[in-house]
């Protein structure tokens, strides 16, 4: 009996570390196989003339997506606008003053405002920009990325902030420095390096966004002159090659995805390299 | 002393004006930062008007009865909003049924059971899926997977499970169950990294305990480690739910977008996020346009409820230490 016991236990424990083992290996399958095939679809339509050609009208073949490429680096610059002093202000408010209950509630928020879906940000946005402004543009397109990255980057500011350690504050107070520039001198010196990283990552995210910009940015085929008209952006670009009729441009969004991905990667990547050492504890 | 930064170097040492000057430099230093801060609430605020301000017209008109209407006809405008409850729903419930137990799992596997050399790349792996856009998995949804469920998914679960009525009717590739699939594959990564930060937020002297008494490996993570962190996984999956229900660009791509409530998983459907993204610049009326607002507003209704729920129990379970991955 007992060794019957015995046996159905080490039985039960070999098959359920199998069943994890299996589901690990299907939870992996899907990035495999989404990058074998953008690797398969794309790399032959990634050429010269993606990168430095517009949009070809309907019906031609070839052109490129060059206007999409600069727009997607214009919106991150205007995002970036917005989301980084804000958020940084706010993480230092977080780590540095702020009484425990009240940053309890504003980390909340924040957490709550990450999980607000990024169409329903397009919604406000459009009320606010592109309604008073009659019309789409790239400011909009700016403005919405830049409040998605408030939160996050407030959250990884606060956190980088935290590792500096408070010797550092200390002795600066100790020779008479005051407060704020301590904190602006030597604090969020100190950690620059690690809230670069939360910007780019906070980038990352917001690169990829195709939801909120749909009637915001609005897209373009053509360059973008002015801020206050539409412009074109790689997601957005992705997404209305994708559900056309037309397989040259689904070879095209292809080619989008691939850049896009790759440009997300290398950003991800960087950032994991670049604080290898310096953050162990901060997201293994 | 509750403010020993300032008020212990001794005020002699500097002149007056400097003091002057340092004081209004904290105090406006500081307004400043907390004024940052605090945006979040105002944002939160600004969301709330900002939809609701949009959808007046719509609330005024339909009232309570918008949630129970069936019927999305823009033309004779006439609008209820329950084939999208029902499909945002619907799709969420299919995708947290795939997902969970795979997420757990494998958040077992990288903690429990890997070896350590495996479990960096396959993190790094898993949070490399969380990276991609949901577009381009749109993108890989509508050209590589819909066809793939067509042509031997589908096919084969009418064939086995034919007799229930949630695998009858015609199959056209697009469906909810298609859009269920996709939002499980981009939920997945989101709560096996924060199941994986809680698993690993369990005391060592746990699982020691456990062992000591004889337990073999799996009754370990049962017993002592899963048990334990019971309250820190429901915070992980309704963190996924949250995230799922605001899907909205992959879903839109594989669902087939057809206002309707039908019983078979094969038939197309439609969610909240996914009528904003395709019908928001086609609404030529107001009044159709308040109505997309108030799809909104039950969209961000949800949202915030079920994502509040989820920071409260990580926030009880896991410390600091635990938050959600973007």
């Amino acid at each position: 009996m007992n060794a019957t016991n015995h046996r159905w236990r080490n039985w039960k424990n070999a098959s359920m570390q199998a069943l994890a083992c299996g589901c690990a290996l299907l939870v992996i399958a899907p990035l495999g196989l989404v990058f074998y095939h953008l690797i398969k679809s794309g790399v032959g339509a990634v050429n010269w003339d993606f990168f430095t050609k517009l949009p070809k009208p309907v019906g031609e073949l070839g052109g490129g997506m060059a206007n999409a490429i600069v727009g997607t680096f214009v919106l991150l610059g205007n995002a970036s606008l917005i989301g980084v002093p804000v958020g940084v202000l706010g993480g230092v408010y977080l780590s540095e003053y702020g009484s425990s209950k009240l940053n309890w509630w504003i980390r909340l928020g924040a957490d709550v405002l990450n999980g607000v879906p990024s169409i329903i940000w397009g919604m406000v946005v459009y009320a606010l920009v592109v309604l008073p402004m009659e019309g789409f543009s790239a400011w909009a397109g700016g403005i919405v990325l830049g409040l998605i990255m408030i939160p996050l980057i407030m959250r990884t500011t606060e956190e980088v902030l935290q590792l500096v350690p408070n010797g550092y504050r200390e002795a600066a107070l100790a020779l008479g420095i005051a407060q704020w520039r301590t904190i602006v001198q030597i604090v969020v010196r100190t950690a620059l390096k690690g809230i670069a990283t939360g910007v780019l990552l906070a980038l990352a995210r917001v690169a990829g966004e195709t939801a909120p910009l749909l009637f915001t940015a609005f897209g373009n085929r053509f360059w973008n002159h002015s801020l206050s008209d539409p412009i074109a952006v790689l997601p957005l670009q992705i997404f209305s090659y994708a559900i056309s009729p037309y397989e040259d441009w689904h070879r095209q969004a292809w080619a989008g995805a691939l850049v896009l991905l790759v440009l997300i990667t290398v950003i991800n990547f960087s950032v994991r390299v670049l604080t290898r050492d310096r953050f162990p504890s901060n997201k293994s | 002393m509750t403010t020993p930064a300032t008020s212990a170097v001794p005020k002699a040492a500097a002149s007056a004006p400097s003091l002057l000057v340092r004081h209004l430099g904290d105090r406006v230093f500081k307004w400043l930062t907390l004024l940052m801060a605090l945006s979040v609430f105002a944002l939160i605020a600004l969301i709330g008007i900002e939809l609701w301000r949009g959808s007046h017209l719509a609330l005024e008109k339909f009232g309570w009865r918008f949630l129970t209407g069936s019927e999305w006809d823009p033309v004779n405008g006439r609008f209820g909003a329950v084939p999208f409850i029902f499909g945002t729903l619907v799709s969420s419930a299919i995708a947290l049924l795939i997902a969970v137990p795979l997420s757990i799992a494998s958040a077992v596997f990288l903690t429990e059971l890997a070896p350590q050399w495996l479990r960096q790349p396959l993190t790094l792996f898993i949070e490399l899926l969380a990276a991609v856009p949901s577009v381009i998995l749109g993108l890989w949804g509508i050209f590589v997977m819909v066809p793939w469920l067509r042509q031997y998914l589908f096919p084969w679960l009418r064939g086995a499970f034919g007799f229930l009525p949630l695998f009858k009717g015609p199959i056209y590739g697009v469906s909810m169950l298609a859009g269920g699939i996709i939002i499980a594959i981009m939920i997945v990564p989101i709560i096996t990294s924060v199941s994986r930060e809680i698993l690993r937020a369990v005391p060592g002297l746990q699982r020691e305990a456990a062992y000591a008494l004889g337990a073999t490996r799996w009754e370990v993570t049962r017993i002592a480690v899963l048990s334990y962190a019971k309250k820190g996984l429901f915070g992980a999956v309704i963190l996924g739910l949250g995230r799922a229900l605001g899907e909205t660009m992959a879903v839109t791509m594989v669902i087939g977008n057809r206002p309707e409530v039908a019983a078979s998983l094969f038939a197309p459907g439609y969610t909240l996020a996914s009528v904003i993204a395709n019908e928001f610049t086609e609404a030529t009326t107001d009044i159709y346009l308040n109505a997309l607002f108030e799809v909104g507003l039950v969209l961000l209704g949800v949202t915030i409820v079920v994502n509040a729920a989820a920071q409260m129990l990580l926030k009880t379970f896991g410390g600091p230490g635990v938050r959600p991955q973007h």
